[in-house]
């Protein structure tokens, strides 16, 4: 049972999510329950494979049906790859529980409905994180992608367009990968990562290669909302279903870029030509990000789309980091794919709430709220200290790896932007802190009441407190996540 | 005409097929219609398919069905890329159905496909 721990991470939640369906026929909370304890079986089987790898040093190879690669297909652990699936399925599992107060009232279809994309949303990404193959990473990216259009197309009227939106582009990336994917089996005749590994190594500084390498590049560049490619972002954050909506801004936009990751720095290595242009490129564009992601988010009064251009300012940090290109930059960069994920998904989670309770997500009419809802207000705190990069949080140490990186490669400039953008952070963070603890009572009328302590049903509040606390707890512990697990993970090129 | 024919003999359907994918590209950049958008997009896929097919193909292959008297692996075609296609084909099935399921909703929403007259009335 143990050694199929790797492809139970998919497997669990793939099946709960297509049985869903009918168990909510049945009654219509049992569908919800069956999914939220697959991704808890899941998060279990992740934390035993993270364990595994951990201890015995070396990355786990699951062969499917037990075909041999480079002719099947393999599920590859290492440590990187067991945190992330670890982060997603525990941002996951949170959000799940997190998402059922919202649907009390729906019939047996939409919560079915709900909980069906939402455990495919999770199959995706899981999928391509422990993938090792290329082109079942483009299955688990379409079907991460078509579950994601479902979910942001449940939120309301204006939340179908943007989806509509988001699918238009979004097919745009997948074809990109593509094709990107026809160039390097022309040239390799192998889809494994592995085997690819090897066998490029001849035409590292060919044209096809350096085509194979843009459409790569651009492909998860739109789904991980790199700078001028994220014009699909902010209306597909913002008007994703409230319940679901920490989940994909949380992690949806990291998974693509922990795919460039392992292409760039795990398969092709970043020691030639074409590589290093394009983490060139990605450092510009990253910068851009920073700063105008930074700007537009200052210019927002809706909350969520505040957050929404914020996670362009943000993706432009972890783009910043690999851009840096030496250890600390990857780490400061792997560093904030964990730690911006549970920021945002606190941030996200909390507004959520609000939004359940007050139906108000402009930011000038949240006074007073540390009165109503205490701890929503805390965690709200927290994630946008970490933000800003105020120790002991979790967003300081990551903007000290990605600063200590660029100082170490004499890469000035990057810390000149970084610091910038954290006063452009503090700016538009410290304005809702203001708000919502200087400011007078806003008269917000209860949609939904609720009285106590938490201000909030507890299946909501539990995750607002537990993203809170991890946002505490990933500060605390930086020093451990980095030397126990991401040095062990760190790809070869910076071992030599 | 030497040239041009080589040209069209080595490269002449990948240029085709470039021109089929930009021609997608295009006309989801441009139509004002949700409806027209949609059909580019598949004109785009169907464009991605075809490459992975031109890839496939070798002069002189026979269908990849195993036959002992032609024990030589070079002498078939490469099943590979069909098999990925077809992969992709129900991806880009899947993609449709949901774009259309979309499109109708907004139909039924905004009263039109038509991008000015949706944006009109969403922005109200």
């Amino acid at each position: 049972m143990i050694q199929h721990c790797p492809v139970l991470i998919v497997l669990l939640p793939l099946t709960a999510a297509l049985l869903c369906l009918l168990f909510s026929k049945f009654n219509k909370n049992l569908g919800s329950w069956l999914v939220i304890g697959s991704i808890a079986g899941s998060l279990a089987c992740s934390l035993q494979v993270l364990h595994q790898t951990l201890t015995s040093g070396e990355a786990i190879h699951y062969w499917m049906g037990n075909w041999e690669p480079p002719l099947g297909i393999e599920f590859v652990i290492d440590p990187l790859s067991a945190v992330m699936a670890v982060l997603i399925t525990f941002i996951s599992l949170m959000v799940a529980v997190y998402s059922k107060p919202f649907m009390r009232k729906e019939d047996w279809l939409h919560i079915g409905g709900y909980y069906t994309l939402y455990g495919l949303l999770t199959v995706g990404l899981c999928g391509m994180v422990i993938t090792g193959d290329m082109f079942n990473l483009y299955v688990y990216l379409e079907v991460m992608s078509l579950s994601g259009y479902g979910l942001i197309a449940m939120g309301g009227k204006k939340s179908m367009l943007a989806a509509f939106r988001y699918m238009l582009i979004g097919t745009i990336g997948a074809s990109l990968y593509l094709i990107s994917v026809a160039y390097l089996y022309a040239m390799t005749g192998t889809l494994n990562m592995a085997d690819l590994g090897e066998r490029i190594m001849p035409y590292l500084s060919s044209p096809p290669f350096a085509l194979a390498v843009a459409c790569l590049f651009i492909g998860f560049g739109i789904k991980m909302a790199l700078f001028p490619l994220h014009g699909w972002q902010p209306d597909a954050y913002n008007f994703a279903h409230p319940g679901s909506a920490a989940f994909i801004a949380g992690v949806m936009s990291k998974v693509p870029a922990y795919a460039i990751i392992r292409f760039f720095f795990y398969i092709f290595g970043v020691n030639n030509p074409i590589i290093s242009t394009a983490l060139t490129v990605l450092g510009i564009l990253g910068i851009g990000g920073v700063l105008i992601g930074s700007i537009m988010a200052l210019a927002q009064y809706d909350f969520r789309r505040m957050l929404a251009y914020s996670s362009v300012a943000q993706i432009g940090y972890i783009a910043i980091g690999l851009a840096i290109g030496n250890m600390y930059g990857f780490i400061g960069a792997v560093l904030h794919i964990i730690n911006h994920a549970f920021m945002k998904s606190a941030l996200f989670l909390v507004i959520g709430g609000i939004q359940y309770r007050f139906g108000e997500i402009n930011l000038y009419r949240l006074g007073g709220l540390n009165k109503k809802m205490t701890l929503s207000t805390i965690t709200v705190t927290l994630a946008a200290l970490s933000m800003v990069g105020i120790p002991p949080t979790a967003g300081f140490f990551s903007k000290w790896y990605l600063m200590l990186g660029a100082y170490q490669g004499g890469q000035y400039f990057y810390i000149v932007i970084l610091v910038i953008s954290s006063l452009l952070n503090a700016v538009y963070f410290f304005r809702i802190l203001e708000q919502m603890f200087v400011q007078h009572e806003a008269s917000l009328t209860e949609i939904n009441r609720h009285e106590g302590k938490l201000g909030l049903p507890p299946e909501m509040a539990i995750p607002i407190l537990c993203a809170g606390i991890g946002i505490l707890v990933l500060g605390f512990y930086s020093v451990d996540i980095v030397d126990d697990i991401l040095k062990s993970g760190l790809p070869e090129v910076f071992l030599r | 005409m030497g040239a041009l024919n080589e040209f069209l003999q080595t490269k002449g359907i990948y240029t085709l097929v470039m021109i089929l994918f930009f021609l997608g590209v295009y006309g989801m950049v441009l139509s004002k219609n949700y409806m027209k958008k949609l059909m580019a997009m598949n004109v785009m896929q169907v464009a991605v398919i075809f490459f992975y097919l031109c890839l496939a193909q070798k002069e002189g292959g026979m269908i990849p069905i195993f036959d002992p008297n032609v024990p030589d692996a070079a002498s078939y075609i490469n099943p590979l890329p069909h098999c990925l296609m077809l992969t992709a084909i129900v991806v880009s099935l899947g993609t449709t159905g949901v774009a259309i399921a979309l499109l109708m909703r907004i139909k039924e929403v905004y009263g039109s496909v038509e991008e000015v007259e949706v944006i009109r009335r969403a922005s109200k």
